[in-house]
């Protein structure tokens, strides 16, 4: 860069040093960058390595060959022989028990297979690969695959599919789905947010309202913050020992006419998450409390508002936006938690749907951690899959959070 | 004169623990007739002496201005005649204020009330994120206003002489109005409970001259109704619009506490002050 010129004769006691103070400026523009790339290969890393088990080629193989049921393969028998084909070899019991769940007659072609080759042909992974092992390396993992069983079939299968969402859980890999996880984890937010969201708000309003800045108080401002950093494991063992134990009568639903439960129910975990989530959401709220501006607070003490007045009328609307906003990315931490719920007892293999705040249940955290510590890779698959389930369930909540943010601030008067 | 305030006050449902004008035990002539009266007011913010020993009686139906140098505590004081100090966690308020006789720091006193009777309008203009309508019915129905809240309004507006520029956007929000507007604003939603005494905390601080000027008509307006103390920083401003002028200083004790050093005409403050410090202040010659 060119230096302009200086007026004759005058006397330059500055060195600017420009050349210098600009690469300074470039070398921590580039540190900061590689910063930014460093996070940026973590969450590719990431989403490969849930995509890679999500996806990939199943080596599946029958126990029971067709012709000893039928003279053509199933595929080709109309949905009235396969429900008759059902009825005849599986037992009354078992009958009546799918015909609860979801009448076989009301059931599609595909449900009435996946049925006959669940529990007829007694179909079964035999070995299962990664999306890299079945783009690269798929004669290997054949090759693999026959020698421990040489009628193995080979599908390209995508283990996040349809069923895979609105099935139940099952022992068997490939008939299994997370429906009645999903319906869990979202009882289980429901509840979580019905329980923290008033108590929370309630605390910040007190705190950031009406307590004044005494000791005690400051104390306990601290003391929420410090709360809010305490591992979840410590939330899973006091939800344990109070909620699932000595509030078992009220957890379990037995004051209310409920007998078939014990306190390991969707209600303990949700007071459980709302403890953990409370801290966060008091801190979130006060922010949002902080930021209504104190004009307004005066404006309305100065024409004869009492403080409930002026809270209600105008610091909760202004401050409203921010509270939801803050304690939806609050619960959105909780939809993650997989500790507590472990120690207040969620079931890891439950086939029933959760019926209510008193029924047990599982929720998509548990599946995870459940079919990742199993050794079989077909497990592994189906983590993956429910990883993505649970992602875009977290991404929803947020972008909610956001669309309501926006819009409530869209309707304030401005 | 006082009978046209009192006639409003009386549509107002909570109105009469602070008695009324006409139990005023101000001297029979209109001239001195006081409106609100501090005794030897003493304000600290914790430890710190904010004001030191203020005694005056503000006139009724007449324009007081509060002026002198930055950090004298014109605001506490004027914060301490409607109770806003009380926000201030660490503020403690000795001696007394008194309208109709009445301490407005007696324990048996509701600041609540004393903020209805004693109206403030802020340097800042502050309207409620509402539509213009809601800024001012929202402050009357709050007070208990039975009467018609249309009219209110109107007359309201009208009274801050703000009704032909928003007469057609009613239910606008009173921010899309500009700086002035917003202020007049915010003197109609104090006049429409009827205070009467309004605060105004440097009202035009943050307007341009155009604004300012209406807002200084204005006050000349409203002074045929109500007492108005203003704080100002701006002399010519002081000269322009108040009766009465009080001039602020810090005590040279080395304590830094605000005291009242002088409160006269405001004719005899800007020409033939009693004190030196006055003079020097007002003829530009200070600090």
């Amino acid at each position: 860069m060119a230096t302009i010129p200086l007026p004759p004769k005058a006397i330059d006691s500055y060195r600017p040093n420009l050349v210098g103070r600009h690469a300074a400026g470039r070398t921590w523009e580039t540190i900061f960058l590689a910063a930014t790339m460093v996070g940026i290969l973590g969450l590719v890393l990431l989403m490969f390595n849930i995509i890679n088990n999500a996806f990939g080629i199943v080596a599946y193989a029958d126990k029971n060959d067709y012709s000893l049921f039928s003279p053509v393969p199933v595929e080709q028998l109309a949905d009235s022989d396969l429900i008759a084909l059902l009825t005849n070899e599986l037992s009354t019991g078992a009958i009546n028990k799918l015909n609860t769940e979801k009448a076989l007659t009301t059931r599609s072609r595909s449900e009435l297979l996946s049925l006959v080759y669940e529990r007829i042909l007694e179909r079964k992974v035999v070995a299962s690969s990664t999306l890299d092992q079945a783009l690269f390396a798929r004669a290997d993992f054949e090759a693999e695959a026959l020698a421990k069983n040489e009628a193995a079939q080979f599908v390209f299968r995508s283990w996040l599919s349809p069923e895979f969402l609105t099935e139940p859980m099952s022992s068997q890999a490939l008939f299994s789905g997370v429906r009645t996880a999903i319906l869990g984890s979202l009882l289980l937010i429901t509840l979580t947010i019905a329980i923290a969201l008033p108590i929370g708000t309630g605390a910040a309003i007190y705190l950031q309202e009406y307590a004044d800045k005494s000791l005690i108080n400051q104390i306990i401002e601290t003391n929420i913050y410090n709360l809010a950093g305490v591992p979840s494991i410590v939330y899973g063992m006091l939800g344990l020992a109070v909620f699932v134990r000595a509030l078992e009568p009220l957890t379990s639903g037995a004051i209310f006419g409920v007998t078939e439960s014990n306190g390991r129910t969707v209600l303990s975990a949700a007071m459980t998450m709302a403890l953990l989530v409370l801290p966060l959401i008091i801190v979130n709220a006060q922010e949002a409390l902080k930021a209504v501006p104190d004009s307004l607070r005066q404006a309305a003490y100065g024409v004869g508002a009492t403080r409930w007045q002026t809270i209600w009328h105008h610091v909760l609307p202004q401050a409203i936006p921010g509270i939801l906003t803050g304690s939806i990315l609050a619960v959105s931490r909780a939809i993650g938690e997989t500790a507590p719920l472990i120690v207040v007892g969620a079931s890891t293999f439950i086939t029933a749907d959760p019926t209510g705040p008193f029924s047990g249940f599982t929720a998509l955290p548990i599946q995870i951690y459940n079919w990742t510590v199993q050794p079989q890779a077909e497990f592994h698959n189906l983590a993956g899959a429910a990883i993505l389930v649970l992602l875009v369930l977290l991404l929803t909540l947020n972008a909610s959070a956001i669309i309501l943010r926006n819009r409530l601030s869209a309707r304030r008067v401005l | 004169m006082s009978n046209s305030t009192l006639s409003t006050t009386s549509t107002m449902t909570d109105s009469t623990r602070l008695k009324p004008l006409t139990a005023t035990t101000a001297v029979d002539t209109e001239r001195t007739e006081t409106a609100i009266e501090a005794r030897h007011l003493n304000i600290f913010y914790g430890a710190f002496k904010a004001i030191h020993d203020v005694s005056m009686a503000v006139e009724a139906r007449k324009i007081t201005a509060i002026i002198g140098p930055s950090g004298c505590g014109k605001s506490t004081l004027l914060r301490a005649f409607n109770r806003m100090n009380d926000f201030v966690p660490t503020a403690r308020v000795e001696g007394e204020i008194s309208l109709h006789g009445h301490n407005l720091y007696a324990a048996s006193v509701d600041p609540v009330e004393v903020r209805r009777r004693v109206g403030m309008v802020f340097q800042k203009p502050n309207p409620f994120p509402k539509s213009i309508y809601e800024n001012i019915a929202w402050a009357a129905r709050l007070n208990g206003y039975r009467g018609d809240m249309d009219r209110l309004v109107e007359d309201s507006l009208r009274s801050a002489a703000l009704w032909d520029e928003v007469k057609d956007k009613l239910k606008q929000s009173g921010l899309s109005l500009s700086g002035g507007q917003q202020q007049r604003l915010c003197i109609a939603r104090t006049i429409a409970i009827r205070p009467e005494i309004i605060l105004m905390d440097e009202p035009c601080s943050a307007l341009d001259p155009i604004a300012t000027i209406k807002i200084e008509e204005l006050m000349q307006e409203l002074k045929k109704q109500y007492t108005i103390i203003i704080v100002t920083h701006n002399m010519q401003q002081a000269a322009r619009v108040s009766d009465r002028t009080a001039m602020m200083m810090l005590t040279e004790d080395g304590k830094r506490s605000g005291t009242l050093i002088e409160f006269d005409d405001t004719n005899v403050i800007f020409t033939r002050p009693k004190d030196k410090r006055t003079e020097d202040y007002v003829s530009g010659r200070f600090g």
